[in-house]
């Protein structure tokens, strides 16, 4: 992890409020919280702006929130910068891909998948690619590691990978036509690669 | 209580105590960075750690109750050990780690000498570190006018954003980022808005905030610390006057629980650079028009001509808001003996006549007393501008859910909660007959304070607003046994004192008459900076600063500031109270008292006294209840009552606070270039660059 810091000025909007939809949601989840304790609404708030907000968190959102929930702005910051899900910088507009580098997924080639990241999108993470519809990211555990190498794209994950089919989804997301999301080598979920390997008389009877 | 047994020594202190407050009782030392007595308990420094019989690792002595040590299997005490080896390595652990970013810079940091990561490492800490690997950087931060930043020596105690957010309430600083990369910072670097901010650099235990005017011009130990008191405003907080040679290099807080704790306004602090510029350091003599330098004999010699030829009932004085005692009681002496009896101290034009009674004029309750107040009404004030550690008591007493305010006046940011009743003395009018919500919880309070601010008194109407605030205090039960609750709140040093001694108007002119065209012939302004003499009065001005007094005077004789002569001062609260001289005043200045007795003697009136010693033992006969130094004499709640007697119709104006700018209320404050600064940055509002 690297100091988090905001955007530079000049990529910032002036202003963030939400759509009426998002703000009845808002308001709904503020009131899950006890009177005088509506700060805690806080990340609930800054993840919903983050996803209106082309998925990063820009000054005005946070300003907008601490007005919205009453709490010193200089929180809000604090909130928004202690947690690496919160995009502090803009992201790629078809997609920010966040790939998984831990362990079981560096095992199984996530290096390879980074190195593409490298290549096809901008030699760092959170750097926009060349035409701005892309970024990367290299993160922690997704949680995923039976389908490792994997990737998280939005809220969505592809399993799975290989360069080939890594190399595909990003042109899915280009042409604007992402793959089925899940293992992308056409297992059903965790189960075993090429069918079931124990238990494959179940549902039949015994002669 | 709960017994414990600490270092091998049994201790019973009260349940609630932390493990580390247990310790101090038993007389061990625990080291910490975090864990500061004034503030909520952090827990993250590590410092304080100490073997716990039972506890498989030390435990965190700031954070651990006393309430949850268990004791043995047999009901033996609980037994904490300070000093077993355990705890030393995990000392010498902790301090590797905090030493692991901590910059090898003390030879040019401006915390070496009084630094607790210095002093801590050579106590608790090893020789050697294992780190062989980059230290962090982290870039510093603009945080305002007096702190400085150096933020790689940041050991992230806390204690800043807690103290900001707890005791300033101004919850501005914050922790960005995590691990190794949270850093301290206002959000986008604004300045910070208390007027308590300067205490950061005090409480930070590193030099990662220090003074930014003190920046490298002074190390800890070349200095002469002389402790006195501030009169900057009329709280008279504790402070420690650090010299070099003859200059004045920093002022520093000490504690005094009855009034400042241990914390002091930056206007209190900062004021230091004024004390060197704009000095008057030689008499001046007004000659065609113009100012020019003079002798003593030759300065004194031009006063005794112009008074000799004027009648005693054209003479007349004023005292300034940093006039201490004594050269107010020689200059009421020599007054008297000239046949006049136009004084007067009060420069905002209040009509407060200290003959209704001590009570009438000071803060009866008391600062501490606050502590015990369950309803407070604010009339006519803004503490956090006449009294910044007055506010940050009262916020303390409101942070622990047990005081109600309430305001009228300014509407102004307080830094804590209040019901906001109205603007002026119509809805004072309203609380006093009860139709106010708010007379309700007065009524129903156990120990009421009704506070009262110099500016509400010092208006046309002053008399019938303090009257009608009397009467609510009266009624509200705010007179009872034992509890005093109606509080004045002034805002110069000098004003008590000056009624406590009467120098007031005894039926001559007030400071109104006196600077009205056509009154006087000669004016003698006792460092009375804050009013306009009219033309054709002869103005003898005797003051250490530069200001408006000094422009407007015919001659001029240089005084002694504050911290350059010794003397009594009265607070708010009527405590007497001594600052002390911690240097010499410049060039051929002299003290205010021997400067009166060089010219009553020219006049030819000798002042029955030669010394200090001497002139206080004549103050003390005069004044009795003026003899223990920080000692209260308690005024009587039947004033107060028959200063609600009084009545008379208020006006309809809305109240307005008398200090529009808190950082420049005096004249050596004026003087300041810190100060200045502060006040641009909160009248702006904008953040000021390094450049600017």
């Amino acid at each position: 992890m690297s100091v988090r810091r905001l955007a530079p000025k000049e990529l910032q909007p002036g202003s963030f409020a939400f759509t009426d939809e998002n703000l009845a949601w808002a308001k709904a989840t503020i009131a899950k919280y006890p009177e005088g304790r509506q700060a805690s609404a806080v990340i609930p708030l800054l993840w919903r702006a983050q996803e209106q907000h082309d998925g990063w968190v820009s000054e005005a959102v946070i300003r907008y929130i601490a007005d919205m929930l009453d709490m010193p702005i200089i929180r809000v910051l604090e909130v928004a910068t202690f947690y690496t899900m919160f995009q502090l910088q803009p992201v790629g507009k078809k997609a920010h891909i966040q790939v998984c580098g831990t362990t079981p997924c560096m095992l199984r080639g996530s290096e390879k998948i980074i190195k593409i990241c490298k290549t096809r999108i901008n030699e760092h993470p959170f750097h926009l690619s060349a035409d701005g519809n892309f970024s990367w990211e290299e993160v922690e555990c997704l949680g995923a590691c039976v389908n490792a190498p994997m990737v998280q794209v939005w809220k969505d994950t592809y399993e799975d990978l290989t360069e080939q089919s890594f190399n595909k989804l990003i042109d899915g997301f280009a042409a604007g036509n992402p793959p089925q999301p899940g293992p992308q080598n056409g297992r059903q979920f965790s189960a075993p690669e090429g069918g079931p390997t124990v238990l494959k008389t179940i549902g039949k009877v015994k002669s | 209580m709960t017994k414990l047994l600490i270092d091998g020594k049994e201790v019973d202190v009260p349940a609630e105590f932390t493990l580390l407050q247990a310790c101090e009782a038993a007389g061990a030392e625990i080291p910490r960075f975090c864990y500061h007595e004034r503030l909520s308990i952090a827990g993250n420094c590590r410092m304080c750690l100490v073997e716990l019989k039972g506890s498989p690792k030390p435990v965190a002595s700031c954070a651990w109750g006393v309430r949850d040590c268990r004791p043995g299997p047999n009901g033996e005490l609980p037994e904490v050990s300070t000093k077993s080896p355990m705890v030393k390595k995990a000392r010498e652990g902790v301090m590797e780690f905090l030493l692991i970013n901590h910059p090898l810079d003390c030879p040019i940091c401006d915390q070496g000498g009084e630094c607790d990561l210095q002093d801590q490492a050579m106590g608790y800490g090893i020789d050697t570190g294992r780190f062989k690997e980059n230290k962090r950087a982290v870039e510093d931060k603009y945080m305002g006018a007096v702190i400085k930043t150096s933020m790689s020596r940041c050991i992230q105690c806390t204690r800043c954003v807690r103290f900001t957010t707890e005791i300033c309430g101004v919850p501005e600083l914050g922790a960005t980022g995590r691990g190794e990369d949270m850093e301290i910072t206002t959000y986008l670097e604004g300045a910070l808005t208390s007027e308590l901010q300067g205490n950061l650099a005090d409480i930070c235990p590193v030099g990662a905030l220090t003074s930014k005017p003190y920046a490298f011009t002074a190390r800890p130990w070349e200095l002469n610390k002389t402790e006195s008191i501030d009169v900057t405003d009329a709280v008279g907080s504790a402070i420690r006057v650090d010299t070099r040679g003859r200059e004045v290099m920093r002022i520093l807080p000490r504690v005094n629980e009855a009034i400042n704790e241990e914390w002091i306004s930056d206007k209190t602090r900062h004021v230091v650079d004024g004390l060197r510029v704009q000095r008057l350091d030689r008499p001046y003599v007004r000659d065609n028009g113009r100012l020019r330098e003079a002798s003593w004999a030759e300065a004194l010699a031009t006063v005794a001509a112009r008074v000799k030829a004027a009648d005693g009932k054209r003479i007349g004085a004023l005292a300034g808001d940093l006039a201490a005692l004594e050269e107010m009681f020689a200059l009421k002496d020599l007054m008297g003996r000239l046949g006049s009896v136009n004084l007067d101290a009060r420069q905002d034009g209040s009509l407060v006549d200290p003959k209704w009674g001590r009570a009438t004029y000071i803060f009866n309750p008391t600062i501490a007393g606050i502590e015990e107040a369950d309803a407070l009404l604010i009339v006519g004030a803004n503490p956090r501008k006449e009294a910044a550690l007055v506010n940050a008591r009262i916020r303390k007493r409101w942070r622990s859910g047990a005081l109600k305010v309430g305001v009228i006046g300014e509407q102004a940011d307080l830094t804590y909660k209040y019901d906001y009743l109205g603007a002026g003395p119509d809805t004072l009018a309203e609380v006093a007959s009860g139709k106010n919500a708010f007379a309700t919880v007065l009524k129903n309070a156990k120990n009421p304070i009704v506070l009262i601010g110099a500016g509400a008194l010092a208006r046309r109407d002053g008399v019938a607003v303090g009257s009608l605030a009397a009467r609510i205090a009266a009624e509200c039960g705010a007179l009872a046994e034992g509890w005093n609750g109606f509080a004045v709140l002034q805002n110069a040093a000098s004003r008590v004192g000056a009624f406590d001694i009467g120098f007031t108007p005894g039926g001559g002119l007030t400071t109104a008459q006196m600077t009205t065209f056509g009154t006087l012939d000669v004016l003698f302004l006792l460092g009375a900076d804050e009013v306009t003499v009219a033309d054709g009065t002869f103005v003898v001005y005797i003051g250490t600063h530069g200001d408006r007094g000094a422009h407007r005077a015919d001659v001029i004789l240089p005084g002694a500031a504050y911290t350059e002569k010794s003397g009594l001062y009265v607070n708010t609260e009527g405590r007497l109270q001594l600052a002390c001289r911690a240097a010499f005043p410049p060039g051929d200045a002299r003290e205010d008292w021997a400067i009166i007795r060089a010219l009553a003697e020219q006049l030819g009136h000798r002042l029955a006294y030669e010394s200090l010693a001497e002139l206080r033992h004549a103050l003390t006969a005069a004044a009795p209840h003026l003899a223990a130094i920080d000692a209260i004499a308690p005024g009587s709640a039947d004033d107060v009552r028959k200063l609600a007697a009084l009545g008379g119709t208020p006006e309809k104006s809305a109240f307005a606070s008398p200090v529009a700018d808190f950082y420049l209320t005096n004249p050596i404050a004026r003087a300041s270039a810190t100060l200045a600064e502060c006040s641009s940055l909160m009248s702006t509002g904008r953040r000021l660059t390094a450049a600017e």
